[in-house]
């Protein structure tokens, strides 16, 4: 039912983990829907210098997770803002149609991980 | 371990061999047809008859009570649908549970859109179902109550012989699906007052494609084809001839070895649970203490997610199937899971493992051995547990 590249990715995933003193938190999913991902990211002149993920669900969520990472990793803001959940699919040699909504949130996390980060930003040059 | 673990038997199970061989003939020489009038057609239709007067004798029924049909879905479709349309002039009222297979609970909803009202039951949480909740939904319009004698996900047997007096006593029709039952638990009709019940061959060591409904003499029920004078009408279709010897040879087989195989099983069974209590916190047992399937083990784990442990258990070459319905294309959590009060999340957790025949001591030590690991790396993996993940 999934590629062999989201096989590939569930069995060795890429950066799992937590960075402890991460510069950006990004959440998404809840597990009442039985998917949830926590994106934390390092920023170095406004690159993406390290990224991990920790999640909850099924294969495509594990998958989703490890590729963004791996997408994001080394990318600008900007270049990693581009990044969507149907390019991490594609990359993936995409998904199950029915796990194309539920599962597939993990470049919304590295959004949400962008913003905090940016927020954090914004709040720190104001003080 | 240097063979595949299969511990899937409720979803379906091997063919034996004795059945592979009380089948091969009517795969190959004998392929006359039973309802045909020379000698190759007579010989099928005297195994047909004696497959039938086989099943007949193991569920208490009589043989021409029993109905032979493509599979556990045709049986449950043909027994809801069939009754409810026949009965209609009487009333349009049908009483199910909150638990039935999908098989029994879409030609409901199926009903419902065309002017049937159905009353759903609901389950504690155990998954067992009050007898008295069946007595107070009956009306006067009442005409079927389809109740499931045990369940397909947890295992929790239902007081099958007790609800089925009071739908009896109240004159309505009463159909059980004893799909999971047969082999696991002693099936008599009368004993359990059903007036209909499926079976489906290959959940019992039986081939796919082949199951049967029994219908009680006198009840009355609207074929779902048309087409043909076999299984006197009610029922057309060419017998599925090898399919048809093969579930009656699997269930004298399963049958005869019942009182050996369910402590067997039921050994083996609180083995693995015991064995994963220890070693691993945070698990909980999804079904009834007692009554249960001897084969049959549904349980949730905190803080992870089904098909993730079915997807690594598989790495492991061990077969099991998820309490989640997620695997089998739909994202929503079982349904049964749910109408036992386990909430969303913890239902997404869950897995079933159910025994058979093929499953052994050391396929209990290989799960035991291969399982924690298992759970530690996906916990390590999950933002929301954050507790040591074995119990050392």
């Amino acid at each position: 039912m999934y590629s062999e590249a989201v096989m590939d990715h569930f069995r060795s995933p890429r950066n799992m983990g937590v960075i402890e003193d991460a510069d950006g938190v990004g959440e998404v999913g809840n597990p009442t829907c039985g998917d949830m991902m926590r994106i934390t990211i390092k920023v170095k002149d406004d690159r993406i210098e390290d990224v991990k993920f920790q999640t909850l669900g099924c294969g495509a969520a594990v998958a989703t997770s490890s590729m963004v990472t791996e997408m994001a990793k080394g990318k600008s803001l900007d270049d990693a803002s581009e990044i969507s959940n149907k390019s991490v699919a594609e990359s993936l040699g995409g998904l199950p149609p029915n796990k194309m909504h539920c599962s597939n949130l993990a470049a919304d996390g590295l959004h949400e991980a962008i913003k905090d980060y940016r927020s954090r930003q914004t709040a720190a040059s104001a003080t | 371990m240097d063979r595949p673990i299969y511990m899937d038997h409720a979803a379906t199970t091997p063919v034996d061999p004795v059945v592979f061989q009380a089948m091969e003939p009517w795969l190959k020489d004998s392929y006359g047809n039973p309802s045909t009038m020379y000698t190759a057609g007579l010989i099928a239709a005297g195994a047909l008859e004696r497959a039938r007067a086989s099943i007949a004798e193991r569920i208490g029924a009589q043989p021409n009570e029993i109905h032979f049909t493509s599979g556990g879905t045709e049986s449950d479709n043909w027994a809801v649908k069939g009754a409810a349309d026949a009965q209609q002039n009487k009333g349009r009222h049908l009483i199910t549970s909150t638990i039935e297979h999908h098989a029994v609970l879409e030609p409901l909803e199926f009903l419902e859109k065309r002017g049937f009202e159905v009353t759903r039951v609901p389950v504690d949480n155990t998954g067992m179902i009050d007898p008295e909740d069946v007595r107070k939904a009956i009306r006067p319009d009442t005409v079927l109550v389809s109740i499931m004698h045990s369940n397909n996900e947890v295992g929790t047997i239902q007081p099958i012989a007790e609800i089925g007096a009071i739908v009896r006593e109240a004159g309505a029709i009463f159909h059980t699906d004893a799909v999971q039952s047969a082999g696991k638990l002693p099936l008599d009709v009368a004993a359990m007052n059903a007036d209909l019940l499926s079976l489906a061959g290959h959940k019992f060591y039986g081939p796919k494609g082949v199951g049967a409904l029994y219908i009680r003499n006198r009840v009355r029920i609207t074929p779902l084809m048309q087409g043909g004078a076999q299984e006197r009408r009610r029922r057309p279709g060419t017998h599925n001839m090898p399919g048809i010897i093969g579930m009656a040879a699997a269930l004298e087989l399963v049958t005869d070895r019942m009182a050996e195989e369910g402590p067997r099983l039921r050994g083996l069974r609180n083995r693995l649970w015991e064995g994963m209590h220890e070693t691993i916190p945070d698990i909980a047992i999804n079904g009834h203490p007692t009554e249960c399937l001897d084969n049959m083990l549904n349980f949730r784990v905190e803080g992870i997610e089904g098909e993730a442990m079915i997807l690594c258990l598989d790495m492991n070459l061990i077969g099991v199937s998820s309490g989640s319905a997620c695997t089998t294309g739909s994202l929503d959590p079982s349904h049964v899971l749910l109408a036992m009060g386990i909430p969303a999340e913890e239902a997404h957790g869950s897995i079933r493992l159910s025994l058979g025949h093929t499953n052994t001591e050391a396929d209990v030590d290989y799960f035991l051995e291969a399982f924690p690991p298992v759970v530690a790396r996906l916990r390590d993996m999950s933002p929301v547990y954050n507790k040591p993940t074995s119990r050392q």
